[in-house]
């Protein structure tokens, strides 16, 4: 009886088997995106998401990505204005709102990656510069980014934290602004994100402080409603979501949500 | 045939649908304006200080085009010399380099590690960029080329003879461009000088790569517009308006003023 009852046991998981693999084979199939995507993604995501789409090609190779990237309210303000975009991957939850506020988002974003302040120095640290003190002191040039874009929002709360009250010598549009200053030597010092520091490479040093934990930005992920292709758009997204695509971002610096 | 049979039409239907070209964006400004909220968004003492920066140093901008412009264009227009189609071509560069790429450029040669900067902070201990003196700076290197081609133009369109019969009658070459040629020359010289003032004050890339921004001391309106753009767009556009009547205004001031020359 015993002998019997295990028999049937593995005939009845093969046939589960055998019919979840069928079921799956067929939504696959049904679902299997192909076409063309538009993706938008914050500047800070230009190396990963050129990695990303270019994976997702692979993996699919009946897609094409097209990406742009510009800064995260640019993007969004695009989008909002009509802009033929399927996925958008905003550098902050801030913006993220501008687009789902107006219905220009299907279902809720999702966090896929988080970003911590570091300061960025010349190689090898000439100035000693051990935290956010060290940058007020006077003789130190250092660069921010402008209080109303993400970047600068972010240092702005860190310095709260700090109890500082800094004086840089320029308040720039973006990162790749800041840190463009301190690659030429204009200024001995930079506020950017720690994933700006990891593909600076060896043009700069970075310095890690305490109070970038109170200032993390997040970057949140969602389908554009007027989206041409929501299913590639789907995957694409399900695609940055996964490991695989997580591990993209991880070797960029990047923090898992 | 009467004087209206010699309009030639075919000229009108594009002039028409280049006038609407060029003024809808500005209609499309002034009717998306927030007119409500204008006088608490404009008159900021942050847009105060943005303004009267950038028309200062708009202004000394052109100031130092005029100076070294007019003589630049002088010998392009008038010495004839093996290289003047090359020298031309690089001196009006600034007009096809994205302005970004320029302030890239000016930090290279006048950052403190910059070619001549470098030699400045050393000597000197003077550091160009992150002050007003670098604005004015990039925005004379955007903006000068306008007032040297238009300034170019008008030497070549004029009558020579009249150097000639200055010449003649025993004036030196210096005598005869300020006493004979600029004289003539004095409506191009406005022409390129309101050409280049214009392109200075609205100036953006160069200056903010080059000198930063800073409230009060290089954040000029161009740049203020820009970060307002981030967080409150009805704010930027009401900057904008700002900067438009102001250059307007400015304009057809200088116009009204030297056309009646």
């Amino acid at each position: 009886m015993n002998h019997h009852s295990s028999t049937i046991v593995i005939a009845t998981t093969a046939i589960a088997v055998t019919l979840t693999a069928c079921s799956s084979s067929k939504k696959a199939a049904a679902a299997a995106p192909s076409g063309t995507i538009v993706v938008f993604a914050a500047s800070s995501l230009k190396a990963t998401f050129t990695t990303l789409a270019a994976n997702f090609e692979t993996a699919n190779s009946r897609v094409k990505v097209v990406t742009s990237f510009g800064g995260s309210d640019t993007l969004a303000a695009q989008i909002t204005q009509g802009a033929p975009v399927d996925v958008f991957a905003a550098a902050s939850t801030t913006t993220m709102g501008t687009v789902t506020k107006t219905g220009d988002a299907i279902g809720t974003p999702q966090v896929f990656a988080k970003n911590e302040l570091e300061i960025a120095v010349a190689p090898g640290n000439p100035l000693h510069i051990a935290g956010l003190t060290d940058l007020t002191e006077s003789g130190v040039k250092f660069a921010v980014c402008a209080p109303t874009v993400p970047c600068g929002a972010a240092e702005t709360k860190a310095f709260a934290a700090a109890r500082l009250t800094p004086h840089p010598v320029t308040f720039e549009q973006d990162v790749a602004s800041v840190l463009t200053k301190l690659e030429l030597g204009e200024v001995d010092a930079g506020m950017v994100y720690q994933t700006d520091v990891k593909s600076a490479g060896s043009k700069v040093t970075g310095v890690n402080f305490p109070e970038a934990a109170s200032a993390i930005n997040t970057y949140p992920i969602v389908v554009v409603k007027d989206a041409k292709n929501p299913v590639a758009a789907d995957a694409f997204v399900a695609y940055v979501l996964s490991a695989t695509g997580q591990a993209v971002l991880h070797a960029a610096g990047f923090q898992q949500p | 045939m009467s004087g209206r049979a010699r309009v030639p039409y075919a000229l009108l239907a594009p002039a028409a649908i280049g006038v609407a070209f060029l003024l809808l964006p500005l209609a499309g400004l002034l009717i998306r304006a927030p007119w409500q909220q204008l006088p608490s968004l404009i008159g900021s003492s942050e847009v105060r200080t943005a303004l009267r920066l950038s028309l200062e140093t708009a202004s000394a901008a052109t100031a130092i085009a005029i100076v070294l412009g007019v003589p630049i264009a002088w010998v392009l227009a008038r010495l004839e010399f093996r290289g003047r189609a090359v020298l031309r071509a690089l001196i009006t560069l600034p007009l096809v380099l994205p302005p970004v790429a320029g302030g890239i450029a000016l930090l290279l040669a006048y950052g403190r590690r910059g070619v001549v900067g470098g030699t400045l902070l050393k000597a000197f201990g003077v550091s160009l960029p992150f002050t007003t003196a670098a604005v004015i700076v990039a925005e004379t290197f955007v903006a000068m080329p306008f007032l040297i081609v238009s300034v170019e133009g008008s030497l070549r369109g004029l009558d020579r003879r009249f150097d000639h019969a200055a010449a003649t009658l025993g004036a030196s070459r210096l005598f005869t461009f300020r006493h004979v040629t600029l004289p003539m020359l004095g409506p191009g010289i406005v022409a390129g000088a309101v050409l280049c003032w214009a392109r200075a004050l609205g100036e953006f890339g160069a200056t903010i790569t080059f000198a930063g921004s800073y409230p009060g001391t290089t954040e000029t309106m161009p740049l203020r517009v820009y970060l307002e753009l981030q967080d409150n767009p009805d704010a930027a556009i009401a900057l904008s308006l700002v900067l438009l009547v102001v250059s307007v205004a400015v304009l057809a001031g200088l116009r009204d003023r030297w056309l009646r020359l």
